[in-house]
């Protein structure tokens, strides 16, 4: 068997080496040139980078992303492990409240963004204003969304979680005393790690990387206030003459953080992880 | 155990959502019958999407008269220089691509062949239209297009029938300053219940990606008037600066279009282009500012109350001295260009097919009835002109002789984000939550970092 190892893995590494490991030794390079198609590239050092620091407009992104993705990964895996606890009890029409909770996810970012667009206009219309008022609005505009968007699925990963804990650990806790308060942190948190580990994963790195919500619900109004990290790399390629090279830079810049923010965190929370 | 199972299926959620984040945002379609899309052929990028299918009828009917292929590819509304730059280094690489002026010539240089010897150059009936460098032609436009105040008519009339007006003019054909249309507008707009319309304007939409009729169009008539009266060489790096000495011009403009509208000017920003145009077709209100390429998106909107003979133009007075001469803006943003990277052959065919279209009958044909575009081409006779109303209006106006029309200076603007800082701008203005001093710095300030980086 192992003799054919080179040929089952021969397809999926010409794919995965033309795919995504050429573009993206070349997308290094290209953040060091400047550009217009990838041919004609000159290169410039680190001028794209000095530039890219330089540019207000990509800190105000960076904080904003950072600020957002605190904000949801807390509040999305909070509400998302509430209602797992709550549709894992024994209740009548869980599997409706699950399939009904898991439904928004499966609707396309730019479509949910318009249609949340559409909604908080209309309640803000009441106070004679919208969404593009105020960087205020389309922050918790976003928050909403993605909360809107995300829970369903965490909600889902958490259930699968929660029913893989063995009953008979609540049952021995219960007996040995323990008030459903501790049963949860000292049981139930801890048997739930790797759920957790992959909800916040996914949550921080989805939420980091957030494009097609943010395009349709404010697309950075007002003044790029509301640009998260990926909507300002694509206004910068495509915007402006003589920026491609400095997208590019900010790209692999959003890269390193993205790889960092997520290497810490499965580092962190796989360190909590028990073995049953 | 456990902790390699959740390993394994972070990599697999990681993998799958990499995967679903890339999707195709380009809608091509070739028209290469069969056997001919293995040998080389012309390839042309088109930029309109709404003319995509004239343009297949088009490159059809050229293969039977002269048995070349043409392929014709069309970019998705607004992802044309993404599209252009994706698809010029593949080996399908457009032979005919376009620009929209010097900025955007100064972005393809590498890519512009040099179409001073083409027989469509020879025929562009004004040749200091061209994007000409050093005596050298790299960009031919290829239609010509005007915009200004829209205006009903019908509206109109039911105003200046009414008994209590308190403006002095006696008719829309006697506005010749912004003085006058002021006072039409804002007794219009006090009268708006007799008249029966909502507002004096449709809503100005300054949604971001909707707000190029305030950032791009309205605002070429000040850039024009600074660089002309300041004697300003447009093909020089004195552009690369500007001082918006007329911005108490476009806030003159932008005050009556926001304050007399059908919408209140704080919701604004999620206004679009289209709303705007189906308030105007339905009659909601008097006038709006947009070009002739309109007349089909009016017209098309169900319950269309505007007739073709009642869709009149006005220019935009901004009050500035001597506007009574001025005229609409007319000018092109779309010009022709042929991929110098091609084979000679391919570039030989390449002009070849742009000259028959626009010189044989057939080809011309298309152009006026299906592309619907003024061609500047003196292998047009005067007939041959599309017939829509708002078209017939623009070529009245190029040949009015006591007017001075406003060329297209906003080809000269230094990109897209510049727009999109002025139409921020412009929307946080029209809120409240700026006043214009605000808005003419990020006009001066991003103009000039945005030039800084132009070749």
């Amino acid at each position: 068997m192992k003799k054919y190892f080179p040929l089952f893995v021969l397809p999926t590494l010409i794919a995965f080496t033309a795919a995504f490991v050429i573009p993206f030794i070349m997308g290094i390079y290209l953040s060091f040139n400047r550009f217009t198609t990838v041919e004609n590239a000159k290169w410039t050092g680190f001028d794209n980078y000095v530039r890219a620091f330089g540019s207000s407009d990509f800190m105000n992104a960076l904080g904003f992303t950072v600020l957002f993705t605190i904000v949801s990964v807390v509040t999305v895996n909070i509400f998302a492990f509430l209602i797992a606890m709550a549709l894992t009890k024994a209740l009548r029409g869980t599997n409706i409240f699950r399939t009904i909770f898991f439904m928004p996810n499966l609707i396309g970012g730019i479509v949910l963004g318009y249609i949340w667009n559409l909604i908080i206009n209309g309640v803000l219309a009441y106070f004679g204003v919208d969404i593009s008022y105020s960087a205020k609005y389309g922050f918790w505009g976003l928050v909403i969304l993605t909360n809107w968007q995300l829970i369903g699925y965490m909600m889902v990963i958490y259930i699968a979680g929660l029913q893989n804990i063995p009953k008979d650990l609540n049952e021995a806790a219960e007996i040995d005393g323990a008030t459903s308060g501790q049963i949860l942190r000292h049981v139930t948190v801890p048997m739930l790690m790797p759920s957790i580990t992959i909800c916040t994963f996914l949550t921080l790195t989805n939420s980091f990387k957030l494009f097609d919500q943010n395009l349709a619900l404010t697309a950075g109004a007002p003044a790029r206030k509301t640009s998260m990290l990926a909507l300002d790399i694509y206004n910068t390629f495509y915007g402006r003459a003589g920026w491609q090279g400095v997208g590019q830079a900010k790209a692999v810049i959003f890269f390193v953080i993205v790889a960092l923010i997520a290497f810490a965190q499965l580092r962190f929370t796989g360190s909590k992880e028990v073995e049953s | 155990m456990k902790k390699r199972h959740s390993a394994f299926i972070i990599a697999a959620l990681a993998a799958s959502s990499m995967l679903s984040g890339c999707g195709g945002d380009t809608s091509s379609s070739d028209s290469s019958d069969g056997s001919s899309s293995k040998t080389a052929a012309v390839r042309f990028l088109n930029f309109k999407p709404e003319i995509a299918t004239a343009y297949e009828e088009i490159v059809k009917i050229y293969n039977k008269e002269t048995g070349n292929t043409v392929i014709v590819e069309t970019a998705a509304n607004n992802t044309y220089e993404q599209t252009l730059s994706a698809k010029m280094a593949t080996s399908e690489a457009p032979t005919i691509f376009q620009v929209n002026g010097p900025r955007g010539y100064a972005n393809w240089r590498d890519y512009c062949a040099d179409l001073t010897d083409t027989e469509l150059y020879k025929h562009l009936t004004d040749k200091s239209s061209a994007l000409t460098y050093d005596g050298k032609c790299f960009g031919i436009p290829y239609t010509v297009e005007g915009y200004g105040i829209i205006y009903n008519k019908e509206i109109t009339d039911r105003y200046f029938a009414l008994e209590n007006r308190s403006s002095a003019v006696e008719s829309m054909e006697d506005i010749d300053s912004f003085e006058d249309l002021r006072s039409v507008v804002e007794d219009m707009q006090a009268n708006k219940d007799l008249i029966g319309i909502k507002g004096v304007f449709a809503c100005t939409s300054l949604k971001p990606g909707d707000d190029w009729r305030w950032q791009t169009h309205l605002a070429n008539i000040p850039i024009y008037y600074e660089f002309n009266r300041n004697g300003i060489d447009l093909t020089g790096d004195a552009t690369k600066e500007i001082t918006f000495e007329f911005s108490d011009n476009y806030k003159n403009i932008f005050d009556l279009y926001i304050n007399n509208s059908t919408v209140d000017r704080k919701l604004l920003g999620s206004k679009i282009t289209d709303e705007s145009m189906a308030e105007f077709a339905l009659g909601e209100c008097a006038m709006v500012q947009n070009g002739n390429w309109a007349w089909s998106q009016i017209n098309g909107i169900s319950g269309n109350t505007v007739t073709a003979e009642n869709i009149k133009y006005l220019p935009i007075y901004t009050g500035i001295d001597g506007e009574e001469d001025q005229g609409l803006c007319i000018g092109t943003e779309n010009f022709f260009c042929i991929n110098s990277k091609a084979d000679e052959s391919l570039q030989k065919a390449a002009a070849d097919f742009l000259f028959w279209l626009y010189s044989s009958d057939s080809g011309k044909e298309y152009v006026t009835n299906s592309l619907g575009f003024i061609a500047p081409f003196d292998t047009f006779a005067d007939a041959e002109r599309p017939d829509d109303p708002l078209t017939r209006e623009v070529i009245e106006w190029t040949q009015a002789e006591d007017k001075v029309n406003i060329p297209w200076n906003f080809t000269l603007f230094p990109s897209q984000t510049f727009k999109e800082d002025f139409g921020a701008a412009l929307l946080q203005y029209a809120q409240g939550s700026i006043d214009w001093d605000s808005v003419k710095e990020t006009v001066v300030s991003s103009w000039k970092t945005e030039s800084s980086h132009l070749e």
